[in-house]
């Protein structure tokens, strides 16, 4: 019974220390809405557009993962999300298909470049070994290159309903270790085969008369061209510039050490994949002409040798300064000699 | 089906990281992937307001969109997913997300990153058992009918889980309780401080969730 009693003055006590604690803090926010500044100042509202601006250039936040360097807001995700799947990767196969179409139309209808005299037998060296073997470990690095890249950028719309998931999570594992790490053997090796060749592709003026003539397909008389001709040289210089471009990118792409944000990681995959998709419609009218479409160009990167016949039509003045170490092969090979190669490629 | 989202009331958020924890301790992710985080701004300011980020699991989700490999799929309940075993770790994802939720075990050369990892919602991802799941994933707590432990355990309930009508109908219910004339985000322009109808501005802030009705 007491201890009731002294509990109920204990609980009226605290009930009136309780209402003046109300009433102080009734007074306290009164003083504060007198303040319009001071409240404000005390708002979220004060996070205003200035503040979201410097959250979108990553200033003016923290951020409790450790090694986080993103923005809050990464705006220019979806920019290049629309640039890559909307534009590139459309424009890329307009690209490669209306290559493809303008080589096959051009076959069908002007056909093969062949040669306006009967070969004579006798052989010119025109690209050493190891011309010939830095040509095709590049071309063949190219093709790995480029039919891995072309799988990351459309094989999914293709593989993985025509195989399954398991034959295509293999195969696209597989392509991103190839691309990776042939990737940079690739770069490596075409910008040694950019050095090497440097002097024969230096334009000239009669490289110019060539494009005006259109290799020879305007006009009766075939242009001048030395070692290399004006189309060669430009895949050389498209090589130079666009293949440069991708070498660089990709070197951004592969290897992200460097403290990359994804704003430069973005850029990298744009330009590499723009450039790249360039050097492939390119290098099908490259494989063409080398192939299909000029008789006798094929054996100069197979067997080193070109014919006279051959060298005296396409390069004319090249022909003019080798034609007399020209040999029969079937009697003596020359011997294969970088510097006597490099001595007789007037340009 | 259910249109499942989080989403975060600034007003209540005390960056206690409390989420971030019960994510990590969840899911059991590897040592440096943090699938959650809090994000302060004007840290230290009299302005100073938290949010909780991670995957927001988009509508329209640029990273599926981006996917070399096609790994990302949505589930019936708009939950975004991804499959480990088809995901190469090449990035994309990454460049392309609004939010910067996929993280990467590694960043090595010849882009060696592993596989991709990022919030699930909770709902685990792709695999033959439950046990090789939870390893790959984390939990599966959307099978289990529980919602993402980080908002089961925001401490304020300023995270919430679930179909995205039910929780912005409960933010909805707090922004017109704070009385805020624009809605739970928008700013208060400074100058109206100066305007004549001061104190009815003041009322219409929605800093304080305490205040009484009028």
């Amino acid at each position: 019974m007491h201890t009731l009693m002294q509990c109920l003055q204990r609980l009226r006590v605290l009930g009136v220390i309780l209402m003046l604690a109300v009433l102080t803090a009734g007074l306290v926010s009164t003083a504060q809405a007198a303040d319009p500044d001071q409240e404000l100042n005390q708002a979220v509202g004060t996070i205003n557009a200035d503040t979201w601006r410097e959250v979108k250039n990553g200033e003016n936040f923290i951020d409790t993962r450790h090694d986080s360097t993103y923005s809050l807001i990464n705006t220019s995700g979806e920019t290049w999300r629309q640039i890559r799947n909307d534009w590139i990767s459309p424009g890329g196969l307009i690209a490669l298909g209306s290559m493809l179409a303008i080589l096959v139309i051009f076959y069908l209808i002007v056909g093969r470049n062949d040669l306006d005299a009967e070969r004579t037998g006798r052989k010119l060296l025109r690209w050493t070994a190891l011309e010939r073997a830095m040509h095709w470990t590049v071309a063949t690095l190219f093709i790995v290159l480029a039919l891995t890249g072309l799988n990351l950028l459309y094989g999914k719309f293709l593989f993985r309903h025509a195989f399954g998931d398991a034959f295509w999570a293999n195969l696209v594992s597989l392509t991103k270790l190839t691309h990776n790490y042939v990737g940079p053997v690739f770069g490596i090796l075409l910008l040694l085969m950019l050095a090497k060749w440097l002097t024969v592709n230096l334009p000239k003026k009669h490289d110019w008369q060539w494009f005006k003539q259109g290799g020879g397909m305007v006009g009766k008389k075939h242009p001048d061209a030395g070692f290399a001709n004006g189309g060669e040289k430009a895949w050389y210089w498209i090589l130079a510039s666009v293949g440069l471009l991708v070498i660089v990118s990709g070197f951004v792409l592969d290897f992200p050490l460097f403290g990359q944000t994804r704003d430069n990681m973005q850029w990298a995959n744009m330009f590499h994949a723009v450039t790249s998709l360039i050097l492939m419609a390119v290098a099908l009218g490259h494989i063409y002409i080398g192939t299909l479409g000029t008789e006798g160009a094929l054996e100069g990167m197979t067997t080193g040798y070109v014919d006279e016949t051959w060298a005296k039509q396409h390069h004319n003045l090249w022909y003019e300064e080798v034609k007399d170490s020209a040999g029969q092969p079937e009697q003596q090979n020359p011997p294969v000699d970088d510097d006597t190669a490099t001595a007789n490629r007037p340009n | 089906m259910a249109q499942m989202k989080f989403l975060c009331d600034a007003e209540r958020c005390i960056e206690c990281n409390g989420c971030v924890t019960a994510c990590k301790n969840a899911n059991e992710t590897e040592w440096g992937i943090q699938r959650r985080r809090v994000v302060t701004l004007d840290d230290g300011q009299p302005s100073e307001v938290s949010i909780s980020v991670a995957c927001m699991h988009c509508d329209d989700a640029p990273c599926m969109a981006v996917c070399p490999t096609d790994c990302f799929y949505k589930t019936d309940d708009g939950i975004v997913l991804h499959d480990k075993d088809i995901c190469i770790g090449c990035g994309y994802c990454l460049y392309a997300c609004p939010f910067g939720a996929p993280q990467f075990p590694k960043q090595n050369a010849f882009g060696e990153r592993g596989k991709m990892d990022k919030c699930t919602f909770c709902a685990g991802g792709p695999a033959e058992t439950k046990e090789e799941e939870y390893e790959k994933y984390g939990a599966n707590r959307i099978a289990e009918g529980k919602l993402p432990l980080c908002a089961e355990m925001c401490s304020t309930k300023a995270l919430l889980a679930g179909d995205a009508q039910t929780i912005s109908d409960i933010f909805r219910q707090r922004v017109v309780y704070r009385g805020h004339k624009d809605g739970g985000w928008s700013s208060v322009d400074k100058a109206q401080a100066s305007a004549p109808d001061v104190s009815a501005n003041l009322d219409n802030m929605a800093y304080d969730a305490t205040r009484a009705e009028k």
